[in-house]
């Protein structure tokens, strides 16, 4: 049993850890341990894949509240006279359009206008951004962009900023009451996808209304020493409140049923926005930009995509999870990129790439599961929406 | 914790011999490693199975494991109360949501699987890797 538990969990939370890498701690580990989570090597980083349990985790965070240690993600900050223009460059969505203070989701791009990778762009001036992206990618998007700025060609500088920062995520329909008992900061005012500098418990604090849970909720980026301050002030203002710790599983179930992509799954540097179901991030009229000139021909192509990622639902009691061959008229026409029960809906999800012709709402498909073919349909995503 | 009167796989599958029946089901440690249990797949009634061959799969939100079976035998009951309740396998996996009943080839097959002594060792020794 253990070595199939072990096989499928690294198909569900891929690890990509170098060969002599020493495994990552964020600051908090010491915390989670204490709490007995359940740890996992993530991207190579050592991180609470569970506490109480998935489900209940998962409960907790769309009716009441999670507290997520994401300080493993990666932040990178670019300043300077050419900061903007370097943004532009590297990314897909439009950066101009953002207003001090605004974040947008965004795509690190190859020249083949695939993803290094996706991240949020928050725009702090328009000499300076900050990027949050992906724990495992982190070195090799930085690597990436200081490329793209050889010899000093933006005027911008380029900065790993992320052992400077430790990240927290509150989420749930109760987060923004939660984090209003520790700070000054009149939180209804920011809108999703805003976000300002002001103090959590007296700690000085970028807070962000965002997250990777498709409920309302905040991030907050501080320096890693305020850890277990933070994380101890937030669990007594929240706890009252129904707020327990989230690890990775929930976060994963959470952001499957709200449809967001996972890199790695959706998306890699062979998947372009297009095919990804991304256009809204992608935007050709800023174009040039890195991997645009590619972008332009893919959709242009009379012969249209070669792919496209849908949502779908299985139609019995079975479970097409990551990897598993999608089938139609008998033969494999792509592959699930995530899936898994949904604790929300109480039904298996998923996505996968299938070719545009079989990719409408409504089109069945089959799941090979382990050389057994279950029934799936293809759904509209997301597949979850939080009440408005 | 491990029911002296069982006998383990080391793929954390217990039997409990009942006369020339045996009975099935995965271990307390299984359970934890697994997490929440969705779905179990278990072989109808009339299924012949084999010591040390999979039968069968058990569901988790986070992952899938196959079931190996500890003993040979025919399967004569599925158990009724997980095709509803599979979260039964975390709250009680040696007692309630035991996953099958086999009618045994050889009752002293079982003899040569570990004993509740050799598993909790065995158990202790798997868990350092956490």
């Amino acid at each position: 049993m253990l070595i199939s538990i072990v096989s499928h969990y690294v198909s569900n939370f891929p690890v990509n850890t170098p060969a002599i890498a020493e495994i990552r701690k964020t600051a908090l580990n010491a915390v989670h341990r204490r709490l007995n989570a359940r740890m996992v090597n993530f991207g190579g980083w050592d991180m609470p894949l569970e506490y109480s349990g998935i489900l209940a985790e998962h409960d907790a965070v769309r009716h009441r509240a999670g507290l997520f240690d994401v300080s493993h993600m990666g932040e990178i900050e670019i300043t300077g006279p050419g900061a903007q223009s370097l943004v532009q460059w590297i990314s897909c969505n439009n950066a101009a359009k953002l207003i001090d203070g605004q974040i947008q989701y965004s795509g690190l791009m190859t020249s083949r206008g695939t993803f290094v990778d996706d991240l949020l762009v928050h725009k702090i001036s328009d000499t300076h951004y900050m990027l949050c992206v992906n724990a495992s990618n982190q070195d090799a998007d930085y690597a990436h962009i200081v490329a793209q700025n050889i010899n000093g060609k933006f005027d911008a500088k380029v900065e790993n900023t992320s052992p400077r920062y430790s990240q927290l995520a509150v989420q749930g329909p109760r987060a923004a009451e939660i984090l209003q008992k520790l700070t000054p900061v009149a939180l209804a005012p920011i809108r999703y996808y805003y976000f300002t500098f002001g103090q959590v418990s007296g700690i000085d604090c970028l807070i962000a209304r965002t997250g990777y849970t498709g409920e309302d909720g905040f991030e907050i980026y501080f320096a890693p020493e305020h850890s277990e301050k933070l994380w101890n002030d937030l669990m007594a203002a929240g706890s009252p409140l129904g707020m327990i710790p989230a690890g990775l599983g929930a976060r994963n179930t959470l952001r499957l049923e709200a449809g967001m992509c996972l890199y790695g799954h959706e998306i890699d540097d062979t998947t372009t926005p297009w095919e990804a179901g991304l256009a809204w991030i992608c935007k050709m009229e800023k174009a040039p930009f890195l991997g645009s000139d590619v972008l332009a021909a893919q959709k242009a192509n009379a012969h249209g995509l070669p792919r496209k990622l849908v949502g779908f639902e299985m139609l019995d009691k079975r479970i097409g999870r990551d990897g598993y061959p999608v089938d139609a008229a008998g033969k494999e026409v792509g592959r699930v990129t995530s899936g898994g029960p949904s604790p929300s809906l109480k039904k298996n999800i998923g996505m996968a790439y299938v070719p545009p012709g079989i990719s409408a709402a409504g089109t069945d498909l089959s799941i090979d599961i382990r050389g057994q073919k279950a029934a799936a349909r293809i759904i509209p995503l997301p597949f979850y929406k939080r009440p408005q | 914790m491990y029911p002296a009167d069982y006998r383990y796989t080391k793929q954390h599958e217990w039997v409990k011999i009942d006369g020339a029946v045996g009975i099935i089901g995965i271990t307390h440690y299984a359970q934890q490693e697994l997490g929440d249990v969705v779905f179990v797949d278990m072989p109808k009634s009339g299924t012949k199975i084999k010591a040390g061959a999979s039968f069968g799969s058990v569901e988790s939100v986070k992952a899938v494991s196959e079931i190996f079976s500890p003993v040979s035998g025919e399967i004569t009951e599925n158990n009724p109360l997980l095709a509803d309740a599979p979260e039964k396998i975390n709250a009680d996996p040696h007692v309630a949501a035991w996953l099958v009943k086999v009618k045994l080839d050889d009752p002293k097959e079982a003899a040569a699987l570990m004993d509740a002594v050799a598993y909790t060792a065995y158990v202790a020794e798997a868990a350092k890797d956490h």
